[in-house]
């Protein structure tokens, strides 16, 4: 609730009239920090407009200016409504303004609390039906989240915005370098809900169960929840998506170890199709396997041992099937 | 020809032999299993990861009986290595198994209270008890807990490289008891030597 004897202040104004009698501080400072800012602004592609409500929003801590007794006053910011400006400059949205996505009434300060009702642009409003974002084939992804348990339970509340966060997407699965960052980058979009009360109910009215409860049958829990993403065993592989997005319901989760621990892993067409496409050639070679991170019991096969294995094998029995012939004619 | 029977396998060595033997025998089918899951496995993936954890720990357990009872009793005179001599002691073992056996020849090391194996025989068991199973036994409680083992060796998976050495020896244990129980075969009576591990006697043919 506002509060009628107080006017609340953008912070460019409180610069400009409250800061002046520090003019010589402040210019000494400028021409200290001038090439640091020129040298700067080629890599903080930030816009104005973003720059402009980071000031606010990116910090805990906000300057009004009180009208009834005129004095500047420090209030803390809402924690939901924080930006993390380094996440949100390593973002792939850096380049936006807010007003992109959020109403332009944003742009007056004090901000209208009618504002919050305003429908805000998704992400086919921008991305949906354009040949300069095809190669992400945001409508399959569409295709694929409608048909998802989250819309079919949740309904239209359920958006892009409800796994990403927009301030901060990064196309990990693109760009990473490691799997381990691939997982943790998604699994942390999972736990975002699933491991939290206050996001989960959101959505839903339902209780919540923990999700090493959940998972009790899982024979090394935390190994998996570390090392493969949610969506390896919840959702369907599609081999013409970057990342499936069509998340099953629990009833149809894998379950069925040796679909992702043998030789024909579906990991192979998921998690690790991303190194697969940028790094490896021939797949299951003892190179490929060494370079891999990680270790599945039943899918990292080294051919050449398999082969000496076999070959030991056929030896051993062979010598066996020798010396009884000759134990059995020298009787 | 008499047939004279001598004490070979105290108790508690036919005990850790029992509990190894059907060990090692769930630990390679289960272990098979497990390395190749595919379509149709021997055993599913699930319950061979439980049975290859609860063989593995009755291996090791049982391991531990073997190390303090040969420590502990005169049976542990018979795996003392002797390097004198020692090529030319596996080469006459050898050429006997090869050569000597089939023309009816006496045994090079006829066995006796004090010599229950013959060299070729005490050094597998030596190479198989006191470095293999040991090696094995390790990197298997280390998979069991993977989160001891080093995440990184240079450029490799740490949990790959333990995994690999795992599946190495596991195979050379395999050939070692596909060979094991052929050798055990050889003598005037294809089953004495089954008898004897069990009952403790060994029966001498003089």
């Amino acid at each position: 609730m506002r509060v009628h004897f107080l006017t609340e202040v953008h912070p460019s104004y409180f610069i400009q009239n409250h800061m002046l009698n520090r003019i010589p501080v402040l210019f000494i400072l400028v021409l200290l920090t001038c090439g640091w800012n020129s040298a700067g602004q080629e890599n903080n592609p930030l816009k104005e407009g973003a720059k402009a409500c980071l000031r606010c929003h990116g910090e805990p801590v906000y300057t009004l200016i009180n009208s009834f007794t005129d004095q500047s006053q420090k209030k803390m910011m809402n924690p939901y409504l924080i930006i993390d400006s380094v996440k949100f400059h390593q973002g792939v949205h850096r380049t936006f303004n807010c007003t992109d996505c959020h109403d332009s009434g944003y742009e007056t300060y004090p901000h209208s609390a009618d504002l919050k009702m305003m429908p805000m642009a998704n992400c086919l409003d921008c991305h949906g039906g354009d040949d300069t974002y095809a190669k992400y084939q945001f409508e399959r992804i569409d295709e694929e989240f409608i048909k998802s348990i989250h819309v079919q339970h949740v309904g239209d509340k359920f958006t892009c915005s409800s796994c990403h966060d927009q301030h901060y997407y990064q196309s990990v699965a693109r760009n990473a370098s490691s799997v381990q960052e691939i997982v943790d980058y998604n699994n942390e979009m999972c736990k975002d809900c699933h491991g939290s009360t206050a996001k989960y109910r959101l959505l839903t009215d339902k209780m919540q169960r923990p999700l090493n409860e959940i998972h009790d049958w899982l024979p090394n829990q935390q190994l998996h929840f570390d090392n493969v993403r949610c969506i390896e065993c919840h959702t369907q592989v599609t081999d013409t998506l970057m990342v499936s997005h069509n998340i099953l319901a629990k009833e149809q989760a894998r379950k069925n170890c040796s679909e992702c621990h043998s030789a024909n892993s579906v990991l192979r067409a998921s998690l690790y199709k991303y190194e697969n496409l940028q790094s490896r050639s021939g797949k299951g070679t003892l190179n490929a396997v060494i370079q891999n991170e990680s270790y599945i019991i039943g899918a990292n096969q080294v051919p050449a041992l398999k082969i000496l294995s076999i070959i030991f094998l056929v030896l051993a029995l062979a010598g066996i099937f020798t010396h009884s012939f000759f134990r059995f004619l020298k009787k | 020809m008499t047939t004279e029977k001598i004490y070979f396998y105290p108790v508690w060595l036919r005990i850790w032999h029992g509990f190894n033997a059907l060990g090692i025998l769930l630990l390679i089918i289960t272990g098979i299993s497990l390395h190749w899951s595919g379509d149709s496995p021997l055993i599913s993936f699930k319950t061979s990861v439980l049975l290859h954890n609860i063989s593995g720990i009755v291996v090791s357990v049982s391991y531990l009986l073997f190390f303090f009872g040969n420590l502990f009793t005169s049976n542990g005179f018979q795996y003392q290595v002797k390097a004198k001599g020692l090529a030319k002691r596996l080469m006459k073992q050898m050429r006997y198994y090869a050569y000597g056996m089939f023309r009816h020849e006496e045994p090079p090391f006829p066995l006796s209270e004090k010599r229950k194996f013959n060299p070729l025989q005490k050094y597998s068991y030596i190479l198989v008890m006191y470095i293999c199973l040991p090696i094995l036994i390790l990197s298997g409680l280390a998979l069991m807990f993977p989160e001891v083992i080093i995440e990184k060796v240079y450029n490799f998976s740490g949990i790959f490289l333990t995994a690999l050495l795992h599946s190495i020896l596991g195979f050379m244990v395999s050939l070692f008891l596909i060979i094991h129980l052929y050798v055990a075969s050889i003598g005037k009576n294809p089953l004495k030597n089954y008898r004897s591990i069990i009952t403790g006697w060994h029966e001498m043919n003089h």
